[in-house]
């Protein structure tokens, strides 16, 4: 069970090639991964980038706890997390959930508990930039 | 006497001023005192979220002597 947070850009399917060829091989026969992507649009306006806070510690111990939770709910061979900070450009991976089990019921329902765990809770806050400044994701209207 | 370390997260770190202070109180306190306590009374932001020691927490949970207490808005993490 791994969870890691980056501060730079990282390439999802390596992350997940390198989580694999640690695995004894033939053991796991589903892999069920989401990778979220930065967008160049939000609530109606351009986005050219977004600053993503987050307050460390607690960040590594929330995603830490949902992956041990992850394993103890369902049958996994493993699981992983990986979530980025700071500046973020459009077309840029965000974050990667993925889980690894015998079946592939097991693997989709645990890679998509991380991710909606992780956004429910996962200390992080988007800062994006538009045309118009800068303003906190969480002050933004509805889409 | 007991000393809290208060930290502030995103928006609220920009409206309050701080990022992180510390601040000392003899009464017994919670979540809410610390607030009140490290921003001189400002008005807290409507669905404020806070933490203690980076588990989240309520505004009347009770805080300890040497007890980080964060203070911070809706989370947005993950993407679409």
């Amino acid at each position: 069970m791994t969870a890691l947070l980056r501060g730079g850009a990282f390439d999802p399917w390596q992350e997940l090639a390198q989580i694999e060829a640690g695995f004894v091989k033939g053991k796991h026969g589903a892999c069920a991964s989401f990778v979220g992507t930065m967008r160049d649009f939000n609530v109606g306006d351009s986005v050219h980038s977004m600053i993503l806070e987050h307050y460390p510690e607690m960040t590594q111990q929330f995603l830490d706890t949902i992956c041990i939770e992850a394993a103890r709910r369902w049958s996994l061979i493993d699981c992983l997390i990986v979530h980025r900070y700071g500046e973020i450009k459009p077309g840029e991976p965000i974050v990667l959930t993925a889980a690894w089990s015998a079946h592939r019921a097991e693997a989709f329902d645990a890679c998509r508990f991380l991710i909606e765990e992780l956004k429910a809770r996962a200390p992080f806050w988007k800062k994006e930039t538009t045309d118009t400044g800068e303003r906190w994701v969480h002050d933004a209207p509805d889409e | 006497m007991m000393q809290l370390k208060v930290k502030f997260f995103a928006s609220l770190s920009e409206q309050t001023g701080f990022t992180e202070t510390t601040v000392d109180t003899d009464s017994p306190s919670t979540v809410l005192d610390a607030w009140q306590l490290a921003t001189g009374d400002q008005t807290m932001p409507v669905n404020t979220l806070c933490a203690i020691n980076m588990t989240y927490a309520h505004l009347d949970d009770s805080i300890s002597d040497g007890d980080e207490v964060a203070f911070f808005p809706p989370v947005t993490g993950g993407c679409a």
